[in-house]
């Protein structure tokens, strides 16, 4: 498979002006208001280093909560079942509804079941599938996948919505109110929610002690979709696990905050058991994890809680979109997740950063993310696949670097060329920096020369 | 092998060296401010209602004043009577025409605004969803500090289903603008009323 152009396709991002616009302020608004709520909070450091010893402890001990969440949620009378990779938890999925007779699934959003390409695998075996939150729901109308973990649709404006809605579940053509917009897509989601055989939610958390799962939403449209339904099936990555609900605490305190700016999200739901005369099963999926669970520099990753913070925060994420990194997984933890699931595919990804280092300040779980994304920039020079142009560019940087003579040569003679070289000689495709920008002004003198003329003579 | 058994024994080979064991989480208490003051500015912050405090025999005359077009009253709790009984066992797709459902909660939280439900308040765990509005009774006294000591709660072990509300149903998933009642309720007041007796609400519920 061809690697993805992370550079060719957000300029088709770029090029839409209000778009980009509105992108680039309301993800940064996002991450002005999670400002506000951890300075609000005297001991967030403290949360911070926490929340990271509890997912490290966690994860180096992981079969063994495993096991034990896997006990309590049979002991409550879940059913548990384990699926090593997509595919198998897409047909434990539609075994399970095939043998309640489920046609129609209703379920909240979960990155995991978009991970595994679940719904067009239900929908070839004649399972209707209709997403609840109202960004995925947008997503999934306009046969897109959702571009931000946390705020699917962040991309579209509203008349982009309005479009989708006229086009897919009746609304007026042309009425582009953003109340109107909302209530349209709950009119045509209700009857879903009560009519539907089964419902779907994922997890934000497992806890090992009880056999506990906690889903976070704003729209109570995980709540919905697990307690309407007679069935309810829940899909938990295994690096979800944590041992106890004191714990959840630290994660709940951060979570929303570093998403979104609110407290808590408007619904945080825990499900230990199913409901009297009702089933409740348990996907638990590896899909690559206990994998990615032995890479040296990477497994951290694993920590990630999902908030969407370092998306929100990057600069290069908000000007060029999520749908431009081509993966279930945008943005820079992104960038550090989708090489794991295949490297030639994601072999440009980790150049979509300026490794600013913003990403790993407002981790909550203090994962180094720009560190590993720098790390993923060597493990693709030692598998080589670096793109040629930059494989080209690094030898000859890294030849005139090894030489102060070359150099000094190099660097008086860029200065002339910034200022005499015509315009395509530098603004071409060679240069895709300086496609939407301006190459700076050089410095009139090098500081050696200057150092040179003024303190030697000191 | 099991799927289940190939698992497992892929993360016990590649887990990392034990990292050390996690400190003593601390309940990070705070005593400077009022408790409820802290509730309601946050509940309200979160785009739920605050109702002060009421004596019980007020309830059925302030739900109705707070929703005079109310069709269908919904109550799981003693206090207020509504205009239909909830059956516990019904199919929870019948409570679609509920206007304003009202609960209990066990307790409130200062730091979130939030109310803590579970299946023993709730009776129908659908009501707090389906129902147009939500009308929820909380005892004042009830209110902890944060959610250190929330998640210290035994009753989040026991409950099959336990959920924090905080303020109605909401997105912002189109350009950022906030909307109430995207998908459960388009409303949340919470009405501070005592609990006149101790004991669970159960156990005064008209339908035990």
């Amino acid at each position: 498979m061809k690697p993805i152009d992370h550079a060719e396709a957000s300029s088709h991002f770029i090029e839409a002006k209000a778009h980009l616009e509105f992108h680039d302020r309301r993800l940064w608004d996002l991450r002005v208001k999670r400002d506000r709520q951890a300075h609000g909070i005297p001991e967030w450091e403290e949360l911070r280093n926490l929340a990271s010893a509890i997912k490290e402890h966690t994860l180096s001990h992981l079969a063994d909560y495993l096991e034990e969440f896997e006990a309590r949620a049979k002991n409550n009378g879940a059913h548990v079942h384990w699926a090593r990779d997509a595919s198998e938890h897409n047909q434990i999925v539609y075994d399970i509804l095939s043998a309640h007779g489920a046609k129609t699934l209703v379920k909240s959003k979960s990155m995991l079941t978009e991970e595994c390409d679940m719904r067009p695998f239900l929908e070839t075996r004649d399972v209707k599938v209709i997403e609840t939150d109202l960004g995925e729901r947008i997503q999934q109308l306009d046969d897109e996948p959702p571009s931000h973990i946390v705020v699917p649709a962040v991309h579209k404006l509203r008349g982009d919505v309005s479009e989708v809605f006229a086009r897919t579940i009746g609304a007026e053509p042309g009425n582009n109110d953003v109340h109107y917009l909302a209530e349209a897509m709950r009119r045509n989601t209700r009857p879903y929610f009560l009519g539907a055989e089964a419902g779907m939610t994922g997890a934000n958390f497992a806890i090992a002690e009880t056999g506990s799962f906690v889903v976070c939403t704003n729209e109570g449209n995980a709540d919905l979709s697990a307690n309407v339904p007679k069935l309810h099936i829940a899909c938990i990555g295994i690096e979800k696990i944590i041992p106890k609900f004191e714990h959840l605490a630290v994660f709940i305190r951060m979570l929303s905050r570093s998403a979104l700016g609110s407290p808590i999200t408007q619904y945080t739901s825990h499900f230990r058991a199913p409901r009297p005369g009702t089933e409740l099963h348990i996907v638990l999926v590896d899909n690559g994890r206990s994998q990615r669970l032995g890479m040296k520099d990477f497994w951290t990753s694993l920590k990630c809680i999902r908030c969407g913070a370092c998306m929100n925060t990057c600069p290069v994420y908000r000007r060029s979109g999520g749908l431009s990194y081509g993966a279930t997984y945008s943005g820079p933890i992104g960038i550090i997740i989708d090489p794991a699931f295949d490297i030639r595919k994601y072999s440009n990804l980790p150049y979509a950063s300026t490794l600013n280092g913003s990403c790993t300040s407002v981790c909550p779980v203090k994962i180094n993310i720009h560190d590993q994304i720098y790390k993923w920039r060597q493990v693709m020079v030692e598998r080589n696949q670096l793109p040629l142009v930059k494989k080209e560019a690094i030898r000859i940087i890294g030849r005139v670097m090894s030489e102060p003579r070359l150099y000094r040569a190099a660097i008086s003679a860029a200065g002339l060329a910034i200022e005499h070289l015509p315009r395509f000689a530098i603004y071409n495709w060679l240069n895709p920096w300086g496609r939407q920008r301006e190459v700076p002004e050089s410095a009139r003198q090098s500081f050696r020369s200057w150092y040179l003329e003024n303190r030697r003579r000191q | 092998m099991t799927s289940r058994d190939a698992i497992l024994a892929a993360v016990r080979a590649n887990q990392p060296a034990p990292a050390p064991p996690i400190p003593a989480i601390p309940l990070f208490e705070r005593t400077s401010r009022s408790l409820l003051e802290e509730f309601q500015e946050t509940l309200m912050s979160m785009g739920g209602k605050f109702a002060p405090a009421l004596d019980a025999d007020g309830l059925d005359a302030l739900v109705r004043s707070l929703f005079p077009d109310a069709a269908v009253i919904c109550s799981a709790t003693p206090e207020v009577r509504g205009t239909r009984a909830l059956n516990r066992s019904a199919d929870p797709a019948e409570l679609a025409d509920v206007d304003v459902g009202v609960v209990r909660a066990a307790f409130g939280v200062a730091e979130t605004g939030s109310v803590w439900l579970s299946e023993e308040e709730l009776q129908v765990n659908a009501l707090a969803y389906l129902a147009q509005h939500l009308v929820v009774l909380l005892d004042p006294a009830r209110i902890v500090g944060n959610l250190h000591q929330a998640y210290r709660d035994a009753r989040f072990k026991t409950a099959r289903y336990a959920v924090l509300v905080t303020g109605p149903s909401a997105t912002a998933d189109i350009e950022g603008v906030l909307i109430h009642g995207a998908q459960g309720v388009r409303s949340l007041t919470v009405a501070m009323v005592s609990l006149g007796y101790e004991g669970t609400p159960e156990a005064n519920s008209p339908n035990s």
